[in-house]
């Protein structure tokens, strides 16, 4: 009877510390105005993204024959049925901004989920084992870094053939090497505390010291990174995209939009400047959260 | 220091080893036959594609097609370009100089304001200054290069008409390339108004190409800024009645900015990967959008060359980065 109170209190005052961690990281967080902003145009951009088909007047390939390269309702020329204009195929260009942020967000989770599980899992090893398997496993990372990150992923997706899928590898690939490093300093910094030798020497075995007593004390730099990774993706994809190597048109994915636009740029303004305006924003406000979430998690910046 | 430097050098070549092995990999993993692949649609005979495999060594064993990859790299051959039939390493010395110059304008400007910007943000932390300059940084980070060139062409080339919207230099001139560096070239040749011609020219890619080492850089110089002024030295100084401007220049800047030195280098890489994208937008004829042609040409062995050349130049700039770092700063060669 006594340990299963014992347990229980453990239980409801761990969730008490958890809640209060999290109520800590709010207060850091919250004063960071810019921060917040980010969080709530991504929150903003994934609720757009979810609602699309409810959201978008209309559908996003669907061609207008009558209002090829209408400007956007504002302008003279402008009609009101096509708030931001049409291209120079007559497709609705807010629809398509509209679906659009489901590429970049999706984008952006698939990157970044192959990058952090992949980099994770390598960087533990790398820094538990040391060793030959840690040197190779380095190396090899160092080899990724010495290429430019958008040529590498350019010259991969011209090996894998273009497309978003592949595009997205190429860049998670690409991406990896960051992620490997600081889990492998992480967890070289963490292996030899006293908790870790305690829980060794309770008779945890590799897995559990690696996953369970280890991995959690290395998350907050891994958040930190994999949320400036999740903006930069959504670039590097819209850098592919524009190159003819992303997605492929007529997939209303910002940066293929913007390459099928680039030969309108002096006749109609709207088709090349909107998509960049959804890119940057996108990027923007996660960069501001990413920061935000900086200040929050690392301790050095802490005020207290 | 040699210590240090065998100690760098000992890291490098493996790493290096790595890049011919990926550049060498390149063309072995792409789908399908690569003869063919390069012969496109004209298809190509049983008999020619022999040949072709017996001259490229296709037909020997992958490491001894490894091994006389590495053996010709020695030589300098880094194979031929099937679309001109010229040796790529030609082609790459060709245009080089076309990015360099780009890139030594991009990183001029984003030093020559980054740096100041980042002191100012640093002496007024907090003010509206630091924050106005800081948003401009987190703006400018965020960026999407290619579409803020396509901007800048649609303002000032089409707009305004002040600049011209592709090339290094207006079709009227033609100038005798001496250094490789057009700005140099014009000062060089006869040709009136050929030197204004190609600054013109240069202007707008350089501001693009330099958006994100600009905000990188004013953003470093920043936090490298409030951390030195904090020190006891600059407290110092500063009880000492030395003016703001001597105790922000002389003594907080000087020791700021080691740190900063080495983002600058880190940013080589970054500008060559933004030349590929700068270059694309702006048809500058340099090594970036040359990468990009070859694959979209599928003269694959272009791609491989450049592959090998940029990783190569970018490890040699890391290298001696590290080297200067070690220099200035003799408690990280331990």
């Amino acid at each position: 009877m006594a340990t299963a109170t014992s347990v229980k209190e453990a239980a409801s005052s761990r969730a008490a510390n958890e809640r209060s961690a999290l109520r800590e990281f709010w207060f850091y967080f919250s004063q960071n105005k810019g921060a917040v902003v980010g969080l709530a145009l991504f929150i903003l951009l994934v609720v757009v993204a979810l609602l699309a088909p409810l959201l978008a007047p209309h559908a996003p390939d669907f061609q207008y024959r009558e209002n090829f390269l209408t400007p956007p309702v504002w302008q003279e020329g402008g009609s009101s049925s096509f708030l931001l204009g049409t291209d120079a195929v007559g497709r609705d260009i807010l629809s398509r901004l509209i679906y659009g942020a489901r590429y970049s967000l999706f984008i952006g989770c698939v990157v970044v989920s192959i990058a952090l599980a992949g980099g994770v899992i390598l960087g533990l090893v790398a820094g538990y084992c040391k060793g030959w398997v840690d040197a190779l496993i380095m190396r090899i990372m160092d080899i990724i870094l010495a290429f430019p990150s958008l040529l590498l992923a350019l010259v991969l997706v011209a090996v894998l053939g273009p497309g978003l899928l592949n595009a997205m590898i190429a860049i998670a690939l690409v991406f990896q090497p960051h992620f490997v490093r600081l889990t492998r300093a992480a967890v070289l910094a963490e292996a030899n505390r006293e908790y870790v030798v305690a829980a060794r020497v309770a008779g945890s075995g590799h897995l559990r010291l690696m996953v369970h007593t280890i991995l959690p004390n290395c998350l907050a730099p891994l958040i930190v990174q994999a949320t400036l990774s999740f903006s930069a993706a959504i670039l590097d994809a819209a850098a592919l995209g524009f190159l003819g190597m992303g997605a492929q048109p007529p997939t209303p994915e910002w940066g293929t939009m913007l390459a099928e636009a680039r030969e309108f740029i002096l006749r109609a303004w709207w088709v090349v400047t909107l998509p960049g305006v959804a890119i940057l924003i996108t990027v923007l406000a996660i960069n501001l959260f990413g920061d935000g979430l900086r200040d929050a998690l690392d301790p050095k910046l802490k005020r207290s | 220091m040699i210590r240090f430097l065998l100690s760098r050098l000992a890291v490098l070549v493996p790493t290096f080893l790595g890049v011919t092995l990926v550049a060498f990999s390149f063309i072995r993993l792409l789908p399908g036959d690569p003869l063919e692949l390069l012969a496109g649609e004209r298809g190509i005979s049983a008999e020619r594609k022999l040949e072709l495999q017996q001259q490229m060594g296709f037909d020997k064993p992958l490491w001894q097609q490894y091994f006389d990859y590495l053996g010709n790299l020695l030589h300098g051959d880094l194979g031929t370009s099937f679309a001109s039939k010229k040796p790529v390493l030609d082609e790459f010395l060709a245009l080089f100089p076309a990015t360099v110059e780009l890139s030594l304008c991009a990183i001029l400007i984003a030093v020559l304001l980054g740096v100041p910007l980042g002191v100012i943000a640093a002496s007024k932390r907090g003010s509206v200054v630091d924050q106005v300059i800081m948003g401009g940084a987190l703006v400018g980070y965020s960026m999407p290069i290619f579409w803020w060139g396509l901007l800048l062409i649609i303002l000032f080339s089409g707009t305004l008409g002040w600049t011209p919207v592709s090339g290094r230099i207006s079709l009227m001139f033609w100038v005798e390339p001496v250094t490789g560096f057009m700005l140099i070239d014009t000062l060089l040749s006869d040709e009136e108004g050929a030197f204004l011609s190609a600054l013109q020219h240069l202007i707008l890619p350089s501001i693009v190409l330099a958006t994100i080492p600009l905000a990188v850089i004013a953003r470093q110089t920043r936090s490298a800024m409030l951390e030195v002024m904090g020190e006891d030295y600059v407290r110092t100084a500063r009880a000492k009645g030395l003016s703001p401007m001597r105790v922000i220049g002389v003594h907080a800047l000087r020791n700021a900015l080691i740190p900063v030195v080495t983002t600058i280098g880190l940013q080589v890489g970054v500008l060559l990967a933004g030349a590929i994208l700068t270059e694309t937008i702006f048809s500058w004829p340099g090594i970036g959008k040359w990468l990009v042609d070859s694959i979209t040409r599928r003269d694959y062995f272009v791609v491989q060359g450049a592959l090998l050349l940029i990783a190569g130049i970018i490890m040699l700039v890391n290298l001696t980065v590290d080297l200067l770092y070690g220099l200035i700063n003799p408690r990280i060669r331990s």
